[in-house]
């Protein structure tokens, strides 16, 4: 080769400012539906530059290893994306995020293991980029392992406290950033494996108090957490191109974060440490309101309800998700439709347990997305709507939120459904949602309950409905 | 400019923070789920650093956590644009599929 090592720094250089160009344009165009897959490709472009890039580098000795690892990466990442339930989405962006995050951790911890095993002292720059990678990577990395929990019900989706329990997180944190500074004047590997466990179970402390129905916030931000991560390690290996992917995606996580704690009109500090929901346990839904009457309806009375309205309006919750709906869904509303109903569909920017869930679950029933309509587009049509027809969701719809400063969720903007002329509303029981707060819209004169199954529901009302 | 590289890293870092502010800010909540699992697959380029690690073939402890790390990145990358351009695909407009 004719290239001197300075040519080949250049040339990738050259490459990684290709690549970065290819991820600020392939987020830019994930923000419009219709360019938003060509956006994906294009970073995913930009990746394969990266990744190239980075094979020429003459610090690169041996293949072998390399195309093993990718190889597997390769395949179980495939199987992964080809075979995965579109409801259960939110769970496999949890467990990527926690991946992520481990490599960040473990490339930190290989860059600190070379040095002390080789010859070059690692200057204090980098020693503190690793203890940093390390500690994001690991909390990302747990926490996003007991998200998963939740989210697939492994494990208890309420919120976990016990006494002390900020407490004991915050002594762990400090004996943390205390091990970091140790580690940074006295590198060793026993006291840095150490620091390492107490970090994973920092990200479950940190995760474990957090309710089901945040998990949301809790997700886009373990999201962002895998590009801090990621950026720590680029300052580890002083390497740009992670510092620069990293950090977009940091801040990317960050955003989505924020847009989702102001659609539950909460702060980040709450949601992480307010443990939501935990208050209610004393209160299960068996005991309160046990005694007050609802309307409950039948598949008939609903298919009659629903064909003769002139509007109707769909607010699916994750309780679809959770039954596999999506495709009943858009059969019963086909069914309507022909018969002159003119249909929507409501979409909180909470519903379900990731942001953005239901319009996912939605497209793959090919439910075209301009039939969708988000909080602002809606709220004023409720009034002049016929019927609507709310399936699995709950919180998002509780009147409570508007008329009850004592409740936990008071303030939080909500799908007005109850201004509606009838709600339907389609639910295994009376049980609270994940918050664990009653809602008061079950109870009201113009509401009926059709109590089930969400999919067996729809499709018996849409049986009912072609009799009609 | 300047000969300190962590200087340059951090200016870096900063804008880089802001860039990714200014491109995601306004995106509708539709594509919440895609954007997140696009821009998850991004922070797999952790990948990069896991590929220096391994492909250095230094100690021996150092390129097992490079290979692990190698392997979940590479699940991370592949698997996070594979699903977001799963989901996107069923993206659509109009019923095309209907007649």
């Amino acid at each position: 080769m004719g290239l001197s090592s300075d040519d080949i720094l250049v040339v990738i250089g050259a490459l990684y400012l290709v690549a970065t160009a290819l991820f600020i344009f392939g987020l830019k165009r994930l923000g419009s539906p219709a360019t938003a897959r060509s956006g994906n490709a294009l970073a995913a472009l930009g990746m394969l530059v990266a990744v190239v890039a980075t094979l020429i580098d003459r610090e690169i000795l041996s293949f072998e290893l390399i195309v093993v690892g990718i190889l597997v990466g390769l395949a179980i990442g495939a199987i992964l994306a080809r075979t995965i339930l579109m409801t259960a989405m939110p769970q496999l962006v949890a467990i990527f995020n926690g991946f992520g995050g481990a490599a960040s951790a473990l490339v930190a911890a290989a860059v600190l293991r070379e040095s002390l095993a080789g010859t070059d002292d690692l200057s204090t720059d980098t020693s503190i980029t690793v203890m940093i990678g390390t500690l994001i990577g690991a909390v990302t990395l747990s926490g996003s392992l007991v998200a998963f929990g939740k989210l697939q019900e492994i494990v208890v989706t309420r919120p976990v406290t016990f006494p002390l329990q900020k407490t004991v997180s915050g002594l762990l944190f400090v004996g943390i950033l205390v091990a970091i500074g140790y580690l940074v004047a006295e590198p060793g590997m026993e006291i840095y494996a150490a620091m390492a466990v107490a970090c994973l179970l920092l990200g479950v402390l940190l995760v474990i108090p957090i309710g089901g129905a945040d998990m949301p916030v809790v997700i886009s931000l373990l999201n962002s957490y895998s590009g801090l991560a990621a950026a720590a390690a680029g300052f580890a290996l002083g390497n740009v191109m992670l510092i620069i992917a990293g950090s977009l995606v940091g801040a990317a996580g960050l955003i989505l974060t924020q847009t989702m704690t102001k659609a539950m009109n909460r702060s980040l500090a709450n949601v992480m440490f307010g443990a939501f929901g935990a208050a209610e346990q004393g209160r299960p839904a068996a005991g309160g309101g046990e005694a007050r009457p609802v309307n409950e309806s039948g598949p008939e009375d609903a298919a009659i309800m629903l064909a003769y309205a002139r509007q109707a309006i769909f607010v699916p919750g994750y309780g679809l998700a959770v039954a596999q709906a999506q495709h009943q869904l858009r059969g019963l509303a086909d069914l309507m439709e022909a018969k002159g109903v003119e249909v929507k569909f409501a979409i909180h920017p909470v519903a379900g347990r990731m942001p953005g869930h239901m319009n996912v679950l939605l497209a793959e029933a090919e439910v075209p997305y301009d039939k969708l309509y988000d909080l602002d587009q809606i709220n004023d049509q409720f009034e002049d709507t016929d019927v609507v027809v709310v399936i699995g969701a709950n919180d998002v719809v509780n009147p409570a939120a508007r008329e009850d400063a004592s409740s936990p969720i008071y303030g939080m903007p909500i799908l007005n459904v109850d201004k509606a002329r009838h709600v339907l509303v389609l639910k295994r029981s009376l049980n609270p949602g994940f918050a664990g707060i009653d809602n008061d819209l079950f109870y009201k004169p113009n509401t009926s309950m059709l109590f089930g199954d969400a999919k067996e529901s729809l499709i018996k009302v849409a049986r009912e409905m072609e009799e009609v | 400019m300047f000969e300190n590289a962590l200087l340059i890293e951090l200016y870096v870092l900063v804008l880089a923070v802001f860039v990714g502010f200014e491109v995601i800010t306004k995106v509708p909540p539709t594509l919440h789920t895609p954007l997140m699992s696009g821009a998850n697959a991004i922070s797999g380029i952790t990948v990069l650093g896991a590929l220096l690690v391994v492909g250095q073939a230094g100690e021996t402890v150092a390129t097992v956590l490079g290979m692990l790390a190698l392997i979940l990145a590479t699940v991370n990358v592949v698997g996070g644009f594979m699903v977001t351009d799963r989901m996107l695909q069923m993206f659509k407009k109009k019923p095309e599929s209907q007649e």
